[in-house]
């Protein structure tokens, strides 16, 4: 409805963030230390680095993305702030959106950050472009956002939230390709992976990882994860009811 | 002399169902303008759910509420209705003034409106620490400074005097009347009946259903009780007695 209340809320989720440093720590940190794990497990398998590390740099923002999302988001829904926001003129979408730009941020500065220690001190080498990979995990971010804000209807504790991490994100890292190439599983298996963001958000970042040719499918791959992202943000939308029982 | 030429809020046949259980049995009522209400009863008797229809955030059954002659919860009398919850609705972690910052935002109201609702709730002092570190009354009047950002000619405020200490209630239905004089509506509840007779006009509850739609001075006469505990108490009799 109005740009003024998407800023601000944007603005607040940054504000609130802010005012918790040990969790901006955890979030900017945690990425760029487990790239760092992974250099020295695969220490002296160059390649396997190479291959692995630029979807996980990807990977990263899309599974803290989900799980601050759906904690803030209930957060916002037991504190009873949400109940206030409904009850004054402002559009669902405002807040929404608001939410999205102040996460998109964080994530560039998570990838960011992420990118810099993995190619600058670990050497990693990607076939592509660093920025193209970071490009990639912040728009993996804000599907994970999204995906953690439609979720979040769902929990009604803090509990059940994190719970919804292994839930959602671990079958979808398992299928996705980053452990066993997809058409290397049960028939099945690869099936259900067609039907799962993730595996499109980990094809798009192995093929800039690859250095191969992003071609249509790379770009098939940014369609879904757009598109992905806009329904679950729809969907969001239409769990925050302004009317509750 | 209280039925006033348009109500601020009018409810018609109100029936609402929490949980499979019916929770308001078709209330009737109507509010008048820039005075201040008093809603009544015990704890659990419907209160917050009836407030939480007026401000078009409850699911109802049936029934029709209308506030400022719009039906509750438009877009139009979102922008006009200040509700105060009973646990205060506000960000634990932000300062009163960021949360006040945010809200006025979101409402579109002036920036330097913060800062003067900030005196108006005695907060001012206080600003700029987070609510999370604030003493329970102080938390309860940053969510109510929230409220009267936006200026609401109607203001529904759930239990807003639980908990804090008699110098500071006398300060907040100061602000009440206040606000009242100045021709904005207030639709209080309490289940605490000495606030009663603070009231311009009350609505006495039990289990989802009105008892009596009166002001405190018809309430004492008509039970020939001086203190409001007892007139209310006297009153349930006669229900009982009746039935």
């Amino acid at each position: 409805m109005t740009a003024a209340a998407t800023a601000a809320t944007a603005l607040r989720v940054l504000t609130q963030l802010r005012r918790d440093p040990r969790t901006v720590a955890l979030l900017l940190l945690v990425p760029a230390l487990l790239v760092t794990l992974l250099r020295f497990v695969f220490d002296g398998q160059q390649e396997t680095f190479d291959r692995l590390g630029g979807p996980l740099i990807g990977l990263f923002p899309f599974i803290t993305m989900f799980l601050v999302t759906s904690i803030t988001m209930l957060r916002e829904r037991t504190g009873g702030t949400l109940e206030r926001l409904m009850s004054m003129p402002v559009g669902k979408l405002d807040l929404l959106t608001g939410y999205g730009i102040a996460f998109a941020t964080v994530a560039a500065a998570q990838a960011g950050l992420t990118a810099a220690v993995a190619f600058l001190l670990l050497g990693l080498d990607v076939g592509g472009s660093p920025a193209a990979v970071v490009t990639l995990a912040i728009g993996n971010a804000v599907l994970g956002m999204s995906l953690g804000l439609f979720v979040s209807v769902f929990a009604s504790s803090e509990f059940q939230a994190v719970q919804f991490m292994p839930t959602f994100v671990f079958p979808q890292l398992l299928l996705c390709g980053l452990f066993v190439a997809r058409d290397q599983m049960a028939g099945a298996l690869e099936a259900i992976s067609d039907a799962l963001p993730l595996t499109y958000a980990f094809d798009a970042l192995d093929r800039v990882a690859s250095g191969g040719d992003f071609g249509g499918r790379g770009w098939l791959d940014v369609a879904v994860i757009v598109g992905v992202t806009l329904l679950a943000l729809g969907l969001g939308a239409l769990t925050l009811r302004r009317r509750t029982p | 002399m209280m039925q006033p030429l348009e109500a601020a809020v009018a409810v018609v046949g109100l029936e609402v169902s929490r949980g499979g259980r019916r929770v308001l049995h078709g209330l009737d009522f109507g509010v008048a303008r820039g005075r201040i209400t008093g809603l009544l009863g015990p704890s659990g008797c419907g209160k917050t759910t009836l407030m939480r229809a007026i401000v078009g955030v409850q699911i109802v059954q049936s029934g029709d509420v209308r506030v400022l002659g719009e039906p509750a919860g438009s877009p139009f009398v979102r922008a006009r209705v200040g509700y105060v919850t009973q646990a205060p609705a506000v960000y634990q972690d932000l300062s009163a003034r960021e949360n006040l910052r945010y809200f006025a935002r979101v409402l579109g109201a002036p920036a330097a409106r913060v800062g003067e609702t900030l005196e108006k709730v005695q907060l001012a002092d206080r600003a700029d620490r987070p609510v999370r570190n604030l003493s329970g009354g102080q938390r309860a009047r940053v969510s109510l400074a929230t409220a009267l950002l936006g200026e609401p000619d109607v203001l529904v405020l759930d239990e807003p005097t639980v908990g804090l200490d008699p110098v500071l209630r006398e300060n907040l239905w100061r602000t009440f009347h206040g606000l009242a004089e100045r021709g904005v509506t207030l639709f209080v509840s309490s289940h605490v009946m000495d606030e009663a007779g603070r009231c311009d006009h009350l609505l006495l509850m039990r289990d989802g259903r009105l008892l009596a739609d009166l002001t405190p001075a018809e309430l004492r006469e008509r039970t020939g009780e001086d203190d409001m505990e007892q007139a209310f108490l006297r009153l349930i009799e006669r229900e009982g007695t009746s039935a």
